[in-house]
Formats: C-alpha cells, structure tokens, sequence
C-alpha cells in the first residue's frame, strides 16, 4: 500500500446523523459518520443494500440536509447542490431534448461560461470519454455504456472540486463495465480529479480505489476504511484486469467478511 | 435495468413495416365495405331517400355548397367562423393552462386553489353552463369562446400537473449540481421534460373542444360548420347534413393529424425520457 502524502481536505464530514420522514414514522439512515475526501483520492464506499450508501452521497451533494453533525466542503457547511459537486447517477440523467453535445455543454453554459469556450470544453471532453464524432447524437441513440460516458463527460465539463458517482457502472453488462472502469480510472489520473465513488462491487472497489470505505447495514455506521493502491498498479500498466495476488484476495476477504457479517444477522 | 428497455423497445423494423402494411390495407378495406353498403342500402331504397340519401346526391351537394353556399354564405366562411372560434379558444387555453398546470404541479399551494374548481367543472357537460355564459356574454361568438375556452383548459391543465408530479427527479438535481439555477431549471428542464404530455393534453382539449363546438352553435348561432348542419336538419335536407357531417370529420382527422406531425417534430424524444 502506497503511502500518499496527505493533501487538502475537500469534504469533511463531522458526526452526522440522518433521519428520514418525521416523527413517529423515521427512518435512521445514518449515524455517527466521520469522513474525510481530501484532493485527488478514489474513495469507494462499499455496503450491503439499502445501508445508506447513497444518502450519503446525496447528502454531500447538497439533496439533502444533515439531522445532526455536519458536512463541510473547504470548511463551509454544504446547503444546497452546485456545481463544485458533480454528480454521475446509476442510470443516466441526460436530456433527450438536448443532442450528446448541448448535454455535455449544459453546466458551462448555465455558468455562463462564453460560447467559445464552451465549444472547446465540450470537444475536449467527448474526446477524453472517447465520443468524438457523437456530439450531434440524440442521447437515445447511445448504448448504455456510452450514456454514462456522456453523463461523466457533462460532470467533467464543469472542472469540479469532487466527482460524486452512485454505482455508475450498475447497470452495464460486464463487459463494459471493465472497459469503463479503466476509463474512470484514466480520467481521475490524466485530470487528478478527486471522486466519491459508491458500489456494491468489492472488485470494483478494490480495482479503482485509493480508499474504500466499508460501511453497516442500517443504520449506516463506518465499520472500517482500507487504503488500497492496486489502481496505482493497474494505471502504471494500462490494463483492465486486475493481477489476482495474495495481498489483493487479504483485502477482499477481509472486505467480504465485513459485508457478509452485515448481512446475515 | 437499462439495457433490458432498450431491447425491449428495439422492434424489428422490417416486421413492423409489414405490420404497418397489412393495417393500412384493413383501414382502406373497412372504408371502402362502408361506401358499398351505403351505395346499395340506397341503390335499393331500404330507407327513403330523404333520410338516407345516396352517396352520388352527397357528393353534387357537396359541390353546389361548395360553388353557391349554404343559404347564400360559402361553406368556407362557415369553416372560417367555427375554426375562429375554435383556434381562438385554444391558443387563449393553452397561454392559461399551460403555466397555471405547471405551477400547480410545481408549488402545491397554487395547486390546492385551482385544482378543485377544475374537477367541479370538468365532468360538467359544457352545453349546461353554457346557457349562463350566454346570458352573461351575450349571444354571439364571446360566450362561445369563452365556453370552448373551458372545456379546452381542463383537460391541459390536468395534463400539466400530471407531467410535472412524473418528472425524473433525478433530471432536477443533476441540473442543480451542474450549476442551474431555479429560472434555469424551470425553463430548461422542467418545461421541455413536460412538452409531451402537454401536447397529449392538447390533442384531448382539440377534441372536447371540437365537439363543444357544433353542439354550441347547434344550440345558438348563425353562423358555422354546426350551425349549418342544424339548419339543414329543421329542413330534411339530409343531403346537406351529410355533407356537414363528413366536414367535420375530416377536419377534425386532418387537424389531429397535423398536431401528430408537430407532435413528432417538436417531441421526437418522446417515450424516451
């Protein structure tokens, strides 16, 4: 495991509770959380179902407000959703009225970024998401795989501080899913962006992640962070899949154990 | 979950043209069965000819209306007075509608003020109020529009509301977190992920409001495509109500199919949203 040189922190999360509904008919979701995103992590967050994964994101996304503790971005409490926070959901969010490259282009247009300027950053990056050519494509056009691509494309628009990303690849058949993992991974490297990074996937998890944050069935509690580096390994030597050795099977098994004590009580 | 749609919506598109063939053959036979029994049921007088007249008389009435008139006024200017009325009733539904419906499905509060006198008066037949409105609004064309008016904004109304309640919340927050404010997300998301149910709401208000229509000048008018066809039955001139009748539905298909064609242009992403 690397040791990385500790960076500014992005997101900081103080003990925070989440309960959803009102009184009488709540629901705690999360509980006691303590978290940290500091620049240029790969943070995966793995948990059984319905454990409060994605509240979590939805609450540092600014969707939703904190009951109790706080969640600070650069050390301002986090009120609402804006573009500093990009968000990548499970199944594509694009616009149908709008072709692959208005989509790409909305977040910069909304800042009121020139047109000029605009154009070059769409172009840019369709190329990096390997959609060069797709800009005038009706987003219904797209395969699955490329719908996130263009939904990755449109977050990156934006040069946020933090990618939020909520089991982006769930829906892609396996395939696919391989192929766009290497392509988030090169992203974050070539961009040295920071992402938030939620899946059920230990495998995902181990082979993107800088730090995977392992967490309880509801109410949601951190039972254990483990930094990883297999994703340093895979970029250095441009491949998909990763090479199965015995510190990786350590790490999974501890992971799977983890879940898995989760899940049957 | 993603894919699975798309395959399931992805239909062999050689098949289909043949689908598409095969129906079109039926519809043309169906009409064409239509046109023969009526030519023989009068071919052979089974009803008298004063109810039920030939389709040959049909079609010289046709072109004497359409040469000299009924009663001396050209069929057009009949068309042009009840599509006034009628356009002029929608365009004023659909500048009222439109906003209030996506207000209401937006903000609850203007919802809980409209909302109910709409379903009061919406099952309401519009010929039963439409005798206050002709006292109120006098006898000629203001009380119509203002009744085909209200039985055109119901129906966009409610279609607005529905398409605001059935908005991919996610479309809202993903515009949010690209940097989209309030006035940015109604206008550029909210809107346009409403159009196509707003268009079958629009679709719904041409229809109720075209049958209002005849009815209204049936009951009161001198003028229009309805107005004629009553006239020409206090007079047994079945002819002319035929030729009144097949007028009305043709425009009616006509028209429909013309908002289908803006429809496909303006919507072409609808079923995909």
């Amino acid at each position: 495991m690397e040791n990385e040189v500790k960076k500014e922190v992005l997101i900081e999360i103080n003990n925070l509770k989440l309960i959803y509904g009102s009184e009488g008919d709540s629901i705690l979701a999360l509980e006691n959380i303590n978290l940290e995103i500091r620049r240029g992590e790969f943070l995966c967050v793995l948990g059984p179902s319905g454990c409060g994964k994605s509240t979590l994101l939805k609450t540092i996304a600014g969707y939703i407000k904190p009951t109790g503790g706080s969640c600070l971005m650069q050390g301002k409490p986090i009120t609402g959703p804006d573009w500093h926070r990009g968000v990548v959901f499970q199944s594509s969010t694009l616009y149908p009225w709008m072709s692959v490259k208005d989509n790409v282009e909305f977040g910069p247009r909304m800042r009121d970024i020139p047109a000029d300027e605009v154009k070059k950053i769409s172009k840019f990056f369709l190329e990096q998401v390997k959609l060069t050519g797709f800009g005038d494509k009706a987003t219904f056009e797209l395969s699955g795989g490329m719908k996130q691509r263009v939904a990755l494309a449109r977050v990156l628009a934006n040069y946020p501080q933090v990618i939020l990303m909520d089991e982006p690849f769930g829906a892609l058949d396996a395939l696919t899913r391989n192929n766009m993992q290497k392509l988030i991974r090169d992203i974050w490297k070539e961009n040295n962006s920071t992402i938030f990074f939620i899946t059920h996937d230990v495998d995902e998890a181990l082979s993107l992640a800088t730090r995977i944050v392992v967490m309880s069935k509801r109410p949601g509690r951190i039972l254990k962070e483990f930094n990883v580096g297999f994703t340093h390994r895979l970029y250095k030597d441009n491949s998909i899949e990763v090479m199965y050795n015995e510190e990786y099977f350590n790490v999974k098994n501890e992971i799977l154990g983890l879940i898995n004590s989760q899940i049957e009580e | 979950m993603d894919s699975e749609k798309q395959t399931l919506s992805k239909k062999d598109p050689e098949k289909e043209k043949r689908k598409n063939k095969n129906e079109k053959k039926l519809t043309v036979g169906t009409w064409v069965v239509i046109l023969i029994a009526w030519y023989l049921i009068t071919k052979f007088e089974i009803f008298s000819p004063t109810l039920l007249p030939s389709p040959s008389r049909v079609l010289t009435t046709f072109f004497r209306l359409l040469e000299d008139g009924y009663n001396g006024v050209s069929i057009l200017s009949h068309l042009r007075a009840s599509f006034r009325r009628l356009f002029l009733a929608l365009a004023l539904a659909n500048a009222t509608a439109v906003p209030l419906g996506l207000l209401s499905g937006y903000f609850s509060k203007i919802e809980a003020i409209i909302d109910s006198v709409v379903e009061f008066y919406r099952p309401l037949p519009p010929l039963a109020y439409y005798t206050l409105l002709i006292l109120w609004f006098g006898i000629d064309d203001k009380s119509k529009i203002i009744l085909l008016f209200l039985a055109a904004f119901a129906p966009i109304y409610l279609a607005c509301v529905s398409a605001v309640s059935k908005i991919n919340e996610n479309y809202i927050l993903s515009a949010k977190s690209l940097g989209a404010n309030q006035k940015n997300v109604f206008f550029k998301i909210v809107l346009p992920a409403c159009l196509p149910e707003i268009f079958t709401g629009i679709r719904t208000a041409f229809g109720v409001s075209y049958t209002t229509l005849v009815s209204a000048e049936m009951i009161a008018a001198t003028s229009g495509i309805g107005w004629m066809v009553f006239d020409a039955s206090n007079f047994l001139k079945s002819d002319v109500i035929f030729v009144g009748i097949i007028i009305m539905g043709i425009t009616g298909v006509l028209i429909d199919a013309g908002l289908r064609f803006l429809e496909r242009k303006i919507v072409y992403w609808k079923g995909h949203v």
